[in-house]
């Protein structure tokens, strides 16, 4: 796993809220170019682990390291130019349009003199069109729906250019054909422009899909990481999540689907008398 | 009480009593305190002999201003402890108080118009009704109507309270003729009291105890929702019409007589419920024997503090009261949804 | 929008609604600032030539010592009301955020009450009511800080403070001379009859100052309402930022508060105003200011010259006016699912 160039990686981190510690001494890569997706059950450290790898949380021991670097020790503009991050379920100001929001991802790059230049015009135009949400560009954000507001909040992260982006729980709230509409983006977006991506998700076989780079966490720390095909087997799955179950082929995209195993009865089953 | 439920602990209803008895004691006593202190302390001896010997050298100070002002604290107090406590309930919120939601300010405003604008000089009381029951239903509408927060309904009162007072004191300002009566309707006060303030407020606090003791048993199964208190068999709409009656009529008839006091609505109640839990038939009870002490004491402490002058009692409530409101909220109160 | 690309690789971002709406309130004020000076219900003095230096010595004294230092205390104080409400309502990202709500103002007022009581200068005032609103603040501060800043809780807290320290004001006042006790009421409704240069300038300088500190970092502003962390992201140091901005806001009210007492809702009602002119999303903090700056002026010409004969304090016309403002807003915050 060394061998893979990594441009963020978090060394020994001890990782804790006020009082709660929430993990210890974890490790964890970031391969370049890749799509990695943390997987774990509720309250494993996930999160935690994605906000201390955009510098929303400092470790209390150990150290997210950029390019090398301590990231606590570079300036918080110039960190926004190279990790984006989009977290959980943000609110937008009241009756901003989407153009205006998607605008505001252009703030690590402008200053007091260079307030908006041609770049950033062609970059906002470029990001509402990735996500396609062009078409929606002055109407408020308020008024449009979940599955759109998503695409919008990941079309301002996009206008950042950051090479790394990361994202908290990106489908929460958002019906299954919208979060496979945000999969999809997120997919191509690290398939076209080569970003890499680092996704919080809470559905299993999502995650083993869209994956390049799968990490598996519990109680704060990481059983597995890898390949999904490596990574979810029956085994893990039982020991990450307690979920007894069966791992099978995606019937469409041949990566590893988790079924649960259908609970154990004894005598008949709804049987007609 | 029909059906008692099987379960009851023995002996609590007596301990109930009990306690109801401790309290009326106690509000024997901060009577006593009210009476006694003042600009001119007497002992318990010359209290008891003012009280009841028109020959003695108190008579004349006790009768004619430590009396009704004890009294009016007795009939206010009680007043605005039940109005709170129906406040509460009704809007299933924690942080309903009368003076909180501008209730009191409402019926202030009324009596400043009618004595400043329409240039009346008596019916005080009809005017405070009256506006004490037009803001009732306004902090309802503003905030939300069945689906208001308690923190919107507090936003809503915050912000009829700020226009209704910025109203009252332009109305002093302009007009230095009510200015003197209207003096004490900005803060609330029991200075002032006289006998027959006493006597013309008290049928209406009769009349909304009553009512709000009536209302205490369906207001209780309202307290598990609408649906659930039909399927109990109360009627909502005419619970809740039954209990705005009592809080517009307890409120504004205590308004009508000492100002707008705050926060004696939410204290009491809240204190009261450690004791009795929400049981309404009880907790009104308590609430009508505990907030008259509360406001008594409140007002002796006023007394003190205030010394040579005097401290308006309605300054030792807001102080009390915003305290408690501060702890409810550090609690969590207002944030439910 | 407009963009302004000189060249140097700068450029300048404008909106033209914005702009439009920020000349016609600096045009609104100068006029109302004008009428003001002029007098709406005494022969106008020939304000020109005595602001050149002319006219005879009555007219040159209402106009130099009375007319125009209650002109410049209602700008200054308006303008600082509205910037640091915008500035307050942002950083809580909550539109009812404002230093009034949140019972800033009443503590300045507790501050300078203070002063009345043990007796000191102008100076002292002002640096009590800073002192009183600092103190609030960070009472408040504590008492949310745990659950975070947005949300009804930090209105609540307000409503919270807002009474204990008005019941201390009321005790402050029954212990004030008598003589001062009359000067300390009037002042606690907000009121502009009789303020001088001395009023005026702490407040001016302060706002000189501190304003354009403030409209530098509006950009990062319009970050921060997006979120701590997804501003963070964005490459905006919220944790420094916020308490300087807070710190800053507050001072601007509690100077605003030595100079004219607590005058009530300018600060929620401004931002909310420009918001609304000017149609564009973030703080709006020049607007903002205009609009405070104007709304006050129009509010002190309202209660001196609405009944003829009296002078009504103008923080009861604010009062009205923006406690009508907040019914409002709740009720059409209702309906929007806001609030």
């Amino acid at each position: 796993m060394q061998t893979v160039p990594s441009r963020l990686a978090g060394r020994a981190m001890t990782l804790a809220y006020e009082r709660r510690t929430v993990a210890e001494n974890l490790t964890v890569a970031v391969p370049d170019h890749s799509f990695t997706i943390i997987i774990g059950p509720n309250a494993c450290g996930k999160s935690t682990l994605l906000r201390a790898l955009a510098r929303l949380l400092r470790p209390t021991a150990g150290a997210v390291l950029l390019d090398g670097g301590d990231i606590q020790r570079r300036p918080t503009r110039e960190v926004a130019r190279v990790v984006g991050m989009l977290p959980q379920s943000s609110v937008a100001p009241d009756g901003i349009t989407v153009a205006d929001l998607v605008a505001r991802g252009r703030h690590p790059h402008q200053g007091l003199l260079r307030q908006w230049s041609r770049d950033d015009e062609r970059i906002v135009a470029g990001a509402m069109a990735d996500t396609g949400v062009a078409d929606l560009a002055d109407r408020p954000v308020d008024e449009l729906s979940g599955g759109q507001r998503q695409r919008v909040w990941i079309a301002m992260a996009l206008a950042q250019q950051t090479p790394l982006l990361l994202l908290d729980e990106p489908t929460t709230y958002l019906d299954i054909a919208h979060q496979v509409e945000v999969l999809d983006l997120c997919a191509r977006l690290h398939e076209e422009q080569g970003r890499t991506l680092v996704a919080v998700l809470h559905d299993l076989n999502q995650a083993a899909r869209y994956a390049t780079h799968l990490v598996a966490m519990r109680d704060g720390a990481v059983v597995a990481a890898g390949e999904p095909r490596q990574v979810v087997t029956a085994a893990l799955v039982k020991e990450v999540f307690g979920l007894p179950c069966r791992v099978i082929d995606d019937p469409e995209t041949g990566t590893p689907l988790v079924v649960p195993a259908a609970p154990r009865r004894t005598g008949n089953r709804h049987q007609p008398a | 009480m029909p059906a008692a439920p099987v379960a009851r602990p023995a002996g609590r209803t007596g301990r109930r009593l009990a306690g109801l008895a401790l309290s009326l004691l106690l509000l024997g006593l901060v009577a006593g305190l009210s009476v006694a202190i003042g600009a001119k302390q007497l002992s318990p001896a010359e209290v008891w002999q003012g009280l009841l010997r028109p020959d003695s050298p108190e008579y004349a100070v006790v009768h004619r201003m430590r009396l009704p002002r004890t009294l009016l604290g007795l009939v206010a107090g009680a007043a605005l402890g039940v109005a709170g406590a129906v406040t509460q309930a009704v809007t299933r919120n924690p942080l309903g108080d009368p003076g909180l939601l501008g209730i009191n300010a409402g019926a202030s405003a009324a009596v400043a118009t009618a004595t400043a604008v329409l240039g009346m000089t008596a019916g005080d009381i009809w005017y405070a009704l009256l506006g004490a029951a037009v803001v009732t239903v306004a902090v309802h509408a503003v905030g939300g109507g069945r689906a208001a927060t308690p923190a919107r309904l507090a936003l809503a009162g915050a912000a009829l309270n700020a226009v209704l007072y910025s109203y009252v004191s332009a109305v002093m300002l302009l007009d230095a003729a009510s200015l003197e009566r209207l003096r004490f309707w900005t803060v609330g006060s029991l200075a002032d009291a006289r006998a027959d303030t006493v006597l013309r407020v008290l049928p209406f606090v009769v009349a909304g105890l009553l009512i709000a003791l009536a209302t205490a048993r369906p207001l209780d199964a309202l307290a598990l929702g609408d649906d659930a208190a039909r399927a109990l068999g109360a009627r909502p709409g005419l619970v809740r019409a039954a209990a705005t009656a009592a809080i517009t009529l307890l409120s504004g008839a205590a308004t009508a007589a000492c100002g707008p006091l705050v926060f004696v609505g939410l204290l009491v109640p809240h204190l009261v419920r450690a004791l009795t839990g929400p049981d309404l038939r009880w907790l009104l009870p308590y609430c009508a024997v505990l907030a008259p002490v509360l406001l008594l004491a409140a007002d002796v402490t006023a007394r003190l503090l205030g010394r040579p002058g005097e401290l308006q009692v309605g300054t030792v409530t807001a102080v009390l009261g915003g305290v408690l409101f501060l702890h409810l909220v550090q609690r969590g109160a207002g944030v439910r949804r | 929008m407009i963009v302004l690309r000189p060249p140097g690789g700068r450029s300048l971002r404008l909106r033209p609604r914005a702009l439009a709406v920020g000349a016609a309130l600096t045009l609104l004020a100068v006029v109302l600032g004008g009428l003001t000076l002029v007098g709406v219900d005494r022969p106008a003095p020939d304000v020109p030539a005595i602001l050149a230096g002319g006219g005879n010595p009555a007219d040159r004294f209402i106009l130099l010592d009375l007319r125009l230092p209650r002109l410049a205390t209602a700008l200054g104080v308006g303008a600082a009301l509205g910037l640091a409400g915008a500035v307050c309502q942002s950083l809580l990202r909550n539109p009812l955020g404002s230093p009034d709500v949140l019972g800033f103002t009443q503590g300045a007022a507790t501050g300078a009450l203070v002063v009345v009581v043990l007796g000191g200068g102008s100076l002292a005032l002002g640096g009590a009511a800073v002192a009183g609103g600092l103190a609030t603040g960070l009472l408040g501060y504590a008492l949310v800080g745990r659950h975070g800043l947005a949300g009804h809780r930090v209105v609540l807290v307000g409503i919270g403070v807002t009474a204990i320290l008005s019941g201390v004001n009321g005790y402050l006042l029954t212990r004030a001379p008598l003589t001062d006790a009359a000067r300390a009421a009037l002042w606690l409704t907000g009121s502009l009859d009789g303020r001088g240069w001395v009023n005026a300038l702490p407040l001016l300088a302060a706002l000189a100052v501190l304003a354009p500190a403030i409209l530098a970092s509006g950009r990062a502003l319009r970050m921060i309402e997006l979120g701590d962390h997804l501003a963070t992201a964005l490459g905006v140091p919220v944790g420094r930022l916020r308490p300087l901005l807070l710190a800053a806001a507050v001072a601007l009210v509690s100077l605003a508060a030595a100079a004219a007492g607590p005058v009530s809702f300018v600060a929620l009602t401004a931002p909310h105003l420009a918001r609304r002119l000017t149609r564009a999303p973030g703080p709006n903090l020049l607007p903002a200011t205009l609009l405070g700056a104007a709304l006050l002026v129009a509010a002190d010409l309202v209660a001196q010259h609405a009944i003829a004969g009296q002078q009504l304090p103008v923080g009861v016309v604010t009062g009205v006016i923006g406690g009508s403002h907040l019914v409002w807003l709740l009720a059409v915050g209702r309906r929007s699912g806001r609030l």
